[in-house]
């Protein structure tokens, strides 16, 4: 089974990103060229782009009527400056509650990498975006550097709600993003691996309750906080901050909480917020 | 989960809201239509497990038939598909069943088309919009539609699988995956070859002639 570590290996001895190795590998086992490659991710980017822009326009509604318009909400107070973290934050809050309401409502978004997860990475990195001069090649690069994580994470324990949990795809989710803003932000490929690493520290053991088994509540706002973690993490990265449990250790230990969690609390709306007094009716009203 | 590439984790570009209930839905629907051959007239699908419970706050139904109508995962219409298939005059009903010891997101459809062909196929969507057949009028198959694939209806008998892969060498066709199943000794059986390059339609047709082929069903990959 692959490492991460091995990538971060490969990436030190050549002097080269962890994206410009995996995307080197990818070209290998794809059999595409690079071109190829940077254009399949270009049309992710544009997704991600045109998502954050619908949701924050705050018109849909989703199947059930819980989800919609919150993003809007945040964004509207962060342009009063009034925003208790700050517009960079709040920033951040707004996009990852813009792309996940989007897909909750039928939109048209990006797996990353589940739609549950969607929100995440795109306001991770965009947010990145707009406080740096940053080139177009370097937010695919980071793009790529976020799916090689998320390629160990799905080869060493798994990115589905229903095998692993949220940890498995907020979890993952944060812990791929937060690698790749340490990228975007000119990290070593050794400050990737410990910032995905806290990431997914400090969402390991969530459980996947949602009311109703809908892509909704809790989801929702989790792709917020989870981004917000994730850009912690990064942070502490980036200051030298070192994960005393390495990467691919710690994916280890969220696939096993994974198999030891109750099945009830895996996407099957059996257990947790789902059957709280307030989860139950809500779903009696809508199905 | 295998060994994946970079579109599998961030990808699919799809409709919400999620990846298994709804991407994953579509193309088990896509697949169910390229199994038949043509455009359904006509189906019953069967929901299993989460499928069941969960499918209509995820829009799965919607997912499935929009499938079954040709769309792709990212299809803006998805939400769309049951008015649409109505329009068409296309006529598809859902039942809940218990499909036995599967995947909990699981689905069969009984399909006819429009020159009267019939399928029947499972599949289930296993996570992160991807998806795998598992039975294809009976028999025990495993298609992840990621390849290019062909479904071989044959006589049990000795130097069938010789003969047909012959032809995919002498056509320079590598295989990357196999699959030989049968209802019992020297009844029928089906061979499953997923491939590395589109196969040439002459290469069917000689397919087709040989003795004891019963049916070949060349799959076009997903996107």
């Amino acid at each position: 089974m692959r490492t991460y570590e091995d990538w971060v290996i490969e990436a030190e001895a050549r002097g080269l990103k962890i994206s410009e190795v995996v995307y080197q590998n990818e070209m290998e086992s794809l059999q595409q060229s690079e071109q190829e490659l940077f254009q399949r991710m270009l049309k992710n980017l544009n997704v991600m782009r045109e998502s954050v822009a619908v949701g924050l326009s705050g018109e849909r509604r989703s199947l059930s009527g819980l989800v919609g318009g919150d993003a809007a909400k945040v964004e509207a107070r962060r342009k009063t400056g009034e925003s208790l973290l700050g517009k960079q934050l709040s920033g951040l809050i707004a996009r990852a509650l813009a792309v996940a309401e989007v897909n909750a409502c039928m939109g048209r978004i990006v797996a990353a990498p589940t739609a549950g997860s969607c929100g995440v990475i795109p306001a991770v990195l965009l947010t990145v975006e707009e406080t740096r001069q940053i080139s177009e090649r370097e937010l695919l690069l980071a793009l790529f550097s976020a799916a090689g994580l998320g390629m160990i994470i799905a080869e060493r324990a798994n990115v589905s709600g229903a095998e692993g949990g949220c940890q498995a795809e907020i979890g993952s989710a944060a812990a791929m993003a937060a690698a790749a803003a340490v990228e975007l932000a000119g990290g070593t490929p050794r400050q990737t691996a410990d910032a995905a690493a806290i990431a997914m520290k400090s969402m390991l053991g969530l459980v996947c309750d949602p009311v109703g088994g809908l892509v909704e509540v809790p989801c929702v706002k989790r792709n917020a906080t989870g981004a917000t973690i994730a850009l912690a993490a990064a942070e502490m990265a980036l200051s030298g901050v070192k994960s005393a449990i390495p990467i691919d250790e710690v994916i280890d230990a969220m696939g096993e909480i994974g198999r030891q969690m109750p099945c009830a609390l895996k996407e099957t709306a059996q257990g947790g917020l789902a059957v709280t007094p307030t989860g139950r009716r809500i779903q009696a009203d809508f199905l | 989960m295998g060994r994946s590439n970079v579109f599998d984790l961030l990808g699919p570009i799809m409709v919400g809201p999620s990846s298994s209930h709804t991407a994953g839905a579509v193309r088990l629907g896509e697949m169910a239509r390229k199994i038949l051959g043509e455009e359904p007239l006509e189906g019953t699908i069967s929901l299993h497990g989460s499928f069941a419970k969960t499918g209509k706050g995820h829009g799965t139904d919607l997912a499935l038939i929009a499938g079954l109508l040709g769309m792709a995962p990212d299809d803006e219409q998805i939400p769309e598909a049951i008015k649409l298939a109505k329009e068409r005059g296309l006529n598809f009903s859902f039942k809940i069943a218990d499909l036995g010891d599967v995947h909990p997101n699981t689905v069969n459809f009984e399909l006819r088309g429009k020159t009267g062909s019939h399928a029947q196929v499972v599949g289930s969507s296993i996570g992160g919009g991807t998806i795998v057949i598992r039975e294809i009028n009976g028999f025990q198959v495993e298609i992840r539609g990621d390849y290019p694939t062909l479904v071989i209806l044959h006589q049990d008998l000795p130097g069938l699988v010789a003969q047909v892969t012959l032809l995919l060498a002498t056509a320079q066709i590598n295989i990357a995956r196999m699959l030989v199943s049968r209802e019992k000794r020297g009844a029928q059986a089906l061979m499953v070859l997923e491939i590395d390059e589109k196969i040439d339609d002459g290469v069917l047709v000689l397919m087709r002639r040989l003795p004891n082929v019963f049916q070949v069903l060349a799959i076009a990959p997903l996107e």
